[in-house]
């Protein structure tokens, strides 16, 4: 079967040069739209996937989901702390650190209020975390009234910048440095020192235990140990799964809206992409039969056809693309209903995305061009050829 | 009018080309309503709240609890009507995906405090009159099934532990507004189970006034009162306090906005392509039309009518479908909105945007018409 030349669908495409850019345009932007919404739900999935490392197990309250609302006693917490499984730091003692998470409402620069995570974290915390580290000034000092600002607080909130002072329960703290987390959850946290805190927030207890493992293998042993242990009551967690569970629900309801936001917005782009199709193969009718009556098959003019409705649907997709670079600078916050706070997130265009974009953009090619292909392919030749 | 005629028989000329711009316009105006009732439905217990109540609570954040011993000096407060107190509590039914709302309440001023909630008479004794009785909204019975008497089991997260209670009422709203998938049980059955360091806690006050221009002053009262004690407080008015847990979503409207006008963006090119291709293919005719003595105000009337009348069948059967579609399924969005319903608005809305989207889409090629040199045009085509 003898092919009919690309170039033949390239210049045809140039022919028609309004209708092919406002055909590509429209499927352009839903592709725009399609990346868009894969963008937002897998930043908001990656920064708390990537809050919790493999390595680390944290133990809650048994039947906590989240910290905020489990309780965990000091003696609970020191008898955690003395497990054999666990990490030793440089310093010899174990890699383990209890915490106390409350959330404090503060303004945001744009003045309305939201809440934000406040931790009160031990000497060990920040080991535990190997993500996080200082952007700007220093450490805060144990004992002292100082506290340290994830970036997004940094970024997002009054008085959360390098020698401001901040207030909470009644006291000011000087916010001594910014730190980094790298996208995750902690970037969205106040930290300060535990010891301090707990008398400062009139809270007895801590929330959590955060501790690594000596060896990835032993997690089990220790979750059945500490599980079965009726005095304690807690439930052991990887951490990273512990997070991950956090998104699951939202990052859900997120992907699913956008699946069905593109879907219906596909539907009505194909049905744009029939409507060029169709004219631009009825406008050429004449040239159509001719092709037919020099020995191409009505399979090569079918698929000749549907080439080009392809080439259009991609040079959409291509620019839909483009598009959609610039969405990785978008910055969001968004209350996560487990920790009753903001978790501000990067919006998180991968390859994979764009490259499902450019197959969405096809694949509504295809369909919109087959049907007008087909009837291209199916014309009789004379009658073609007779046409005006 | 009597134009009508040949504005029809053109669309009826083209079937397939207007059957396909119709149908796309109307999924862009599903699309449309949808994102905005998501926006709407957000608002709705902005719209169910009443200017009479306020809402009291912990000045850092709604996690603090308060004293009970709150209640009595809340009373006496000058212009109160009546305190309520209730803890929210986080739960779910069987699976932790069936997350349900649930109120712990102070059954003896609840009603006082929240007239919108309407049940029997009968029903309201049996449920005041019973420790571990619970109140359902009408969703709920619906969904789950549940009836008088049954007992439910539901897990608590903020709470741990099962907790077993009766259904001795099934509440509606006053209002559409009004969240129906809400549980209410008795804050005496959840104190009591609590172990001494967390009884006698209360999550939030509500307060009735005799009028909402009293609202300022009392605010300014309840916080003057507890402003030095550990627990200090923040009172607004429940709109303000809805307004400032909305907030706390974040800039969801803004990211809905954005997928909105790239939506309507997209199907107006489309809309615009099939008007120009319209338009070329009739070169011909407009040309006769001009001979005729057709003028070229009419002749503009003309093209743009079509494009309007085009987009605004698109625009009513896309609304109308979201309007019939979402009455009769129960969305909620994974428990995130308790009444997902298209208002009004919205579809008056949608149509004025098909309007628009028509006269944009329907200018370009109106204005070549007009503007058509009748030899020229008569000569193209032979």
């Amino acid at each position: 079967m003898a092919r009919i030349p690309l170039i033949y669908n390239v210049r045809n495409l140039g022919q028609r040069r309004v209708s092919t850019a406002l055909t590509a345009l429209g499927i352009a932007l839903v592709a725009w739209v399609f990346i868009f919404t894969l963008a937002l739900a897998g930043g908001f999935q990656s920064a708390l996937q990537a809050t919790g490392s493999r390595d680390n197990a944290i133990i809650v309250r048994n039947g906590s989901t989240a910290e905020l609302t489990s309780i965990i006693t000091r003696d609970v917490a020191a008898a955690v702390e003395s497990q054999p499984e666990i990490a030793r730091a440089p310093d010899g003692r174990p890699l383990a650190t209890a915490e106390l998470v409350v959330v404090w409402n503060l303004p945001r620069k744009s003045g309305t209020t939201t809440n934000v995570v406040v931790r009160g974290v031990g000497p060990k915390s920040a080991a535990l975390r190997s993500k996080v580290h200082l952007a700007a000034g220093r450490m805060f000092r144990p004992g002292l009234d100082e506290v340290v600002v994830g970036k997004m607080v940094a970024e997002r909130f009054q008085n959360c910048s390098v020698g401001d002072h901040l207030k909470l329960s009644g006291r000011d703290w000087n916010v001594v440095g910014v730190f980094d987390a790298g996208g995750t959850g902690y970037d969205s946290e106040i930290w300060g020192d535990v010891e301090l805190f707990m008398p400062v927030f009139d809270r007895p207890v801590y929330q959590s235990v955060i501790l690594r493992l000596g060896d990835n293998s032993h997690f089990a042993a220790l979750k059945k140990r500490l599980e079965s242990d009726p005095r304690m009551s807690v439930t052991v967690h990887r951490e990273d799964q512990f997070y991950a569970a956090q998104a699951g629900a939202l990052a859900g309801l997120l992907r699913s809206l956008g699946i069905f936001v593109t879907l219906i917005m596909a539907l009505g782009a194909v049905f744009g992409a029939l409507n060029t199709m169709y004219a631009s193969v009825g406008a050429r009718t004449k040239e159509i039969g001719t092709l037919r009556a020099i020995g191409f098959s009505g399979g090569s003019v079918l698929l000749s056809i549907l080439v080009e409705s392809t080439l259009l649907a991609l040079l959409g997709g291509a620019i839909g693309c483009l598009l959609a670079l610039p969405v990785r600078n978008f910055t969001t916050g968004t209350m996560s209903f487990t920790s009753f706070s903001e978790l501000a997130f990067r919006f998180a265009v991968t390859p994979g995305m764009l490259l499902s974009g450019m197959i969405f953009a096809g694949a509504m090619g295809l369909v919109g061009g087959f049907f007008p292909a087909r009837k291209a392919a199916s014309m009789p030749v004379v009658e073609a050829l007779r046409q005006a | 009018m009597k134009y009508l005629r040949y504005v029809v028989a053109h669309l009826a000329r083209a079937k397939r080309r207007t059957f396909l711009t119709v149908s796309s316009i109307a999924l862009a105006l599903f699309l449309f309503c949808t994102l905005r009732t998501v926006m709407t439905s957000f608002d709705a217990a902005l719209r169910a709240s009443d200017d009479t109540r306020l809402v009291v609570r912990h000045a850092a954040s709604l996690v603090f609890p308060l004293p009970l011993a709150y209640r009595d000096r809340l009373a006496q407060i000058q212009d109160v009507e009546h305190v309520g107190y209730g803890n929210w509590f986080g739960g779910f039914y069987q699976d932790p995906k069936n997350q349900i709302a649930e109120f712990a309440v102070d059954v003896k001023n609840f009603f006082l405090i929240y007239p919108e909630i309407l049940l029997p008479a009968d029903q309201r004794r049996a449920f005041e009159g019973e420790r571990t009785a619970c109140l359902i909204g009408r969703g709920l019975a619906k969904k789950y099934g549940w009836k008088l008497g049954d007992v439910v089991p539901i897990t608590g997260t903020i709470y741990p532990g099962e907790w077993r209670l009766t259904v001795r009422g099934i509440y509606a709203g006053k209002t559409e507004d009004i969240d129906e998938n809400t549980i209410f049980f008795n804050w005496e059955y959840l104190n009591e189970s609590m172990p001494d360091v967390r009884k006698n806690w209360v999550g939030i006050y509500w307060l009735r006034l005799h009028s909402a221009s009293l609202a300022p002053a009392v605010s300014d009262r309840v916080d003057a009162m507890f402003q030095n004690s550990p627990q200090p407080t923040k009172t607004e008015t429940e709109k303000a306090f809805q307004a400032g847990f909305l907030s706390m979503m974040g800039n969801v409207s803004m990211l809905l906005t954005i997928l909105g006008s790239a939506i309507v963006f997209a199907i107006m090119l489309v809309t615009v392509n099939t008007m120009l291709m319209a338009a070329r293919e009739r070169t011909t005719e407009i040309a006769v039309l001009k001979t005729l003595g057709f003028s070229n105000r009419l002749i503009l009337m003309l093209v743009g009518a079509e494009a309007v009348l085009l987009s605004l069948a698109g625009g009513i059967v896309g609304s109308a479908a979201a309007y019939v579609i979402f009455r009769n399924i129960d969305f909620t969005g994974g428990g995130m909105f308790a009444n997902f319903r298209v208002l009004p608005e919205t579809i008056g809305f949608g149509l004025l945007l098909a309007v628009f989207l028509g006269l944009l889409s329907g200018l370009v090629p109106a204005i070549q018409a007009s503007r058509l040199q009748i030899a020229g045009a008569l000569r193209k085509v032979a």
